[in-house]
């Protein structure tokens, strides 16, 4: 074994193929060190250092996300400066702007009155909409950093609700960089950028032009993969995450088959994600499949047979409508013979719906006059 | 698709034609992109109108519509003649190359760009890119099928990308990006006139038989069916009498409306199952209200050939039933029982009797989809077809000559229309125009026009017009822009209110009947 190459993370030896940053070969054998900007399939860039580590015999932290393994190496990914920089880190994310999530309780509040002030200070009687699903509240409450100290800092761009997908809160915004990433590197629609300077720094989307001249597709990507609150979707803006089930199915607009995760609550979709740990779309999506469901739920379901009488639609029994099918198309079938019926099936339902087409077409009518979509 | 969505990021060159991918196909766009942008990969694409693909690309052709025969020829005949094509697999894996080459003789680069307006020069340097990759893929989609010549386009595609041994490796291949969910898997499970599940022609004796003991029948039918674009005239004629549609609005999406509605009013008794009261419901005379993806469980099959898995989230409506359901208990009403107690039970059947499908089970596919050909439980799926060799063995290299589109302009009416969708809608926009957010986006039709015809043509840009063929006219709203060149103008088709599937032509193609959506004849006028 000696060409293999071997590391060193909190006394343990590992293997790893050389190319692997320190975060890789974590990862693979089980070790947590915490990461926030990284995005997997994009260049990593330690931007935000929460995945500092420390390594032996070197002066300075190293972000484990872009520092490759080397033979040899020892790392210690929760040493005591390295908690300490991590703590920092976090100190300084959250008072960045309005992270009033409580992750600890203030030390001389009562928790009522710290309540009615972060409704205060939000203008909303709901804590923030990522509060626990957010990775800052998380790392916070595993390292025991307290935001109160920087209760209600207020961002200088005021909150972005024009256009009719996302909601942009800028106070909640962390330039941790995942959005910029994702829309330059993963879907490629390089619409979102980091833009302004020092105090003024923002995440700009679209050039920062009004939405309508802008070049924002609305794919979502940028939603899906924000850590925090700055980036919601409209719709489902307060939907509690451990309120509501995840159901994982396939996309139902074009060829693609994106996998997608149902997110839903009281026999309804309150929003849909992409999936990420699959095939072939590893969670990215477009507008239509991330927001086009309203369909669903709308109003203007059929939701019982109907038969036409008279020039005009009445309600009837399944049994009725059934009935009435069936007898139609065995007089037609007997009258003029089975080649005077024809069956679309659809492109839009399963397969066992098509087979069930198929097979009554066939073997039920006795034609072969059947055919869906493809070619319009 | 021959190979995978994913394996276009494995390709040295992209050739993409007729295919708007970042507004058709948004997600696999973004493999393309990834492959342009991050791993050094060149793109050409031809199309007709300036589509965002275009930013990425090496090279952008621009032919005129309906001319896709000429340039693909065209190609094949600067790689013959510079001495780029792939002797040792047209050798090995293919037949009829000497008649391709007689025939690409004739097109030369200046006979090319006398039909289609390509420069070339252009086309040259296009031949030489996609001609010297390592792995060259192709994409396609409607814009090239959706001609009265789309099955020789399609066929000429096959026929570059075998001379440049363009086919059976990672990063290659003939790829149709198929524009619904479940096209692919109602193809597969013989939603056609001429096969059942899997390809199996139902002109095939011994397949016949199969099926006949499968379910317990006599007498299946032996003669190919009527596919739906010979079915609508056949009802216009009164031969076709009854119709049973399950999830389409062909009173939207069928060429030529104003024909189409007549034939569909024609039928003594049409039964219309779907999900809203549609454009084609309304002229049924019974209705039933079925289950909608989000609300059944099943599967579908994806562009790339993959069997994914389809579950219920929510409760259907009211009293909707699965599809599936609502076909079986008019089976049995009509003295055959068709009786199953889920999609599963569906599935294990369609394994059965269909050799691609035999290895897929839900269990298979509860985390991953598998790609079909899978014939037994322990084969993994075939991500790539055409590794060791094509289905019927060698490949077989098509002479195809050029044909010009059905419809030509002339002075009455002198633009050509194309059609296609926007990013925002779906199709007839049953789904899509039920979302706020996407209205909001993309409210209403629009043609698109260049500057130059506007103003040759008087048109104001954002004004209402009226624009006609020779089948109907519709209203729509003016939008000047350098998507579309002179001479061309482009709707969308989703919006059934100014539907432009009333102005496009039912001109079929002899072989595969798809009707000619993407040229035809019009006139521009402002709407009184």
């Amino acid at each position: 074994m000696e060409n293999q190459n071997t590391i060193v993370i909190n006394g343990n030896r590992f293997n790893f193929t050389m190319g692997d940053t320190i975060l890789d070969v974590a990862r693979k054998n089980n070790i947590e060190i915490p990461s926030l900007c990284h995005l997997k399939g994009t260049m990593p860039t330690g931007n935000c250092w929460i995945c500092a580590v420390e390594i032996a015999g070197q002066q300075d932290l190293v972000t484990s996300c872009n520092t490759k393994a080397a033979d040899g190496m020892r790392v210690m990914t929760e040493s005591a400066r390295v908690v300490a920089s991590r703590k920092h880190t976090i100190k300084k994310m959250l008072s960045m702007g309005n992270h009033n999530c409580a992750v600890r309780a203030p030390h001389e509040e009562s928790w009522t009155q710290y309540q009615l002030k972060v409704h205060q200070e939000d203008n909303s009687p709901e804590l923030c909409p990522a509060w626990g699903d957010c990775r800052l509240q998380d790392l916070a409450y595993y390292y025991q950093v307290s935001g109160s100290d920087y209760s209600n800092v207020q961002s200088l761009y005021p909150m972005e609700m024009a256009n009719p997908f996302i909601i942009r809160d800028f106070s909640r915004c962390i330039l941790c960089g995942r959005c910029v990433k994702a829309c330059n590197e993963i879907q490629v629609n390089n619409a979102i950028e980091f833009g302004y300077d020092g105090d003024r720094k923002k995440i700009v989307a679209g050039d920062d032009k009004p939405l309508k001249n802008s070049d924002r597709v609305f794919c979502g990507e940028c939603l899906q993969v924000c850590p925090v609150g700055a980036l919601v979707p409209k719709d489902a803006r307060f939907e509690r995450q451990w309120e509501t089930e995840k159901v994982r199915s396939t996309c139902s607009y074009c060829g693609v088959g994106c996998q997608i995760d149902f997110h839903v609550k009281d026999n309804r979709i309150v929003k849909i994600t992409g999936a990420e740990d699959t095939a072939p779309n590893y969670g990215s999506l477009c507008v239509k499949g991330r927001f086009g469901f309203n369909f669903v739920h709308s109003e203007d379901r059929l939701t019982t047979p109907l038969i036409k009488e008279n020039g005009k639609f009445r309600e009837a029994s399944w049994d009725e409508a059934l009935g009435l099918t069936a007898k139609r198309l065995s007089e037609i079938k007997d009258q003029y013979g089975a080649d005077s019926i024809g069956v679309l099936t659809s492109a839009r339902v399963t397969n066992e719906d098509n087979y069930a087409a198929m097979k009554f077409t066939r073997a039920v009518l006795k034609t072969n006059n059947i055919d869906h979509c493809a070619r319009l | 698709m021959t190979n995978t969505i994913g394996d276009v990021e494995e390709a040295d060159v992209i050739l993409v034609t007729g295919s708007n991918t970042t507004e058709n196909h948004p997600v696999l766009s973004t493999f393309v992109k990834r492959a342009v942008k991050f791993k050094n990969a060149k793109m050409i694409v031809v199309d007709p109108r300036q589509i965002k693909l275009t930013k990425f690309a090496e090279q952008w052709l621009r032919p005129n519509l309906g001319t896709d025969v000429a340039w693909i020829n065209g190609l094949m005949h600067v790689v013959i003649a510079e001495n780029l094509h792939d002797k040792e697999f047209i050798e090995k894996r293919t037949t009829d190359f000497e008649k391709l080459k007689s025939m690409v003789e004739k097109f030369t680069p200046d006979f090319v760009e006398k039909i289609t307006g390509i420069p070339a020069r252009q086309l040259i340097d296009a031949a030489r890119l996609y001609a010297k990759a390592k792995a060259g893929a192709i994409l396609y989609c409607m814009g090239i099928t959706q001609h009265t010549t789309g099955t020789d386009n399609v066929k000429s595609l096959a026929n570059l990308a075998m001379l440049c041994g363009n086919l059976g490796i990672a990063g290659s291949g003939v790829n149709p990006l198929r524009g619904q969910n479940n096209v692919q898997g109602a193809c597969d499970m013989g939603g056609l006139p001429n096969v059942y599940t899997g390809y199996q022609p139902v002109t095939d004796e011994a397949v016949r038989k199969k099926m006949e003991d499968a379910w317990d029948v006599t007498g299946l039918p032996d003669k190919v069916g009527l596919t739906v674009t010979k079915m609508v005239p056949m009802a216009h004629d009164g031969r076709v009498k009854a119709m049973y549609i399950i999830g389409e609005n062909p009173l939207v999406s069928d060429p030529d409306l104003n024909h189409a509605e007549k034939s569909f009013s024609n039928l003594d008794f049409l039964v219309v199952q779907d999900i809203f009261m549609t454009e084609t419901a309304r002229l049924a005379d019974v209705i039933l209200p079925s289950a909608c993806f989000a609300e059944k469980e099943g599967t579908f099959s994806n562009t790339e050939r993959r069997v994914q898995r389809v579950r219920t989230a929510v409760e259907a409506p009211g009293s909707a039933w699965d599809d599936w359901k609502i076909t079986c208990e008019i089976a049995k009403r009509m003295g055959y029982p068709m009786a199953y107690k889920n999609a599963r039970e569906i599935f294990d059947e369609i394994a059965k009797v269909t050799p691609s499908y035999a290895g897929i089970t839900y269990e298979r596919i509860d985390r991953e989809g598998l790609h079909w050909p899978c014939p037994s439980q322990n084969h993994p799926g075939t991500p790539i077809l055409h590794t060791e060799q094509f289905t019927r063995g060698k490949g077989l290299f098509h002479a195809i000559d050029y044909i010009p589109p059905a419809e030509q302009v002339d002075d009455e009416y002198p633009l050509y229309l194309t059609t296609g969708r926007v990013l925002y809608h779906y199709h007839t926009g049953t789904m899509t125009r039920r979302t706020d957010g996407l209205n909001e986006r993309a409210p209403e039709s629009f043609v698109e026009i260049s500057a130059q015809d506007a103003e040759k043509f008087g048109i104001e840009n954002e004004s209402m017009i009226t624009v006609a063929s020779r089948r109907g006219e519709i209203k729509v709203r003016a939008k000047v822009s350098d998507m579309v060149d002179s001479g061309t103008v482009f709707i969308p088709f989703h919006y059934a209110e100014a539907a432009a599937n009333r102005l496009t032509n039912a001109e079929l193609d002899p072989v595969s009947n798809i009707p000619e959506y993407k040229v035809c004849a019009i006139k521009l006028s402002s709407a009184a």
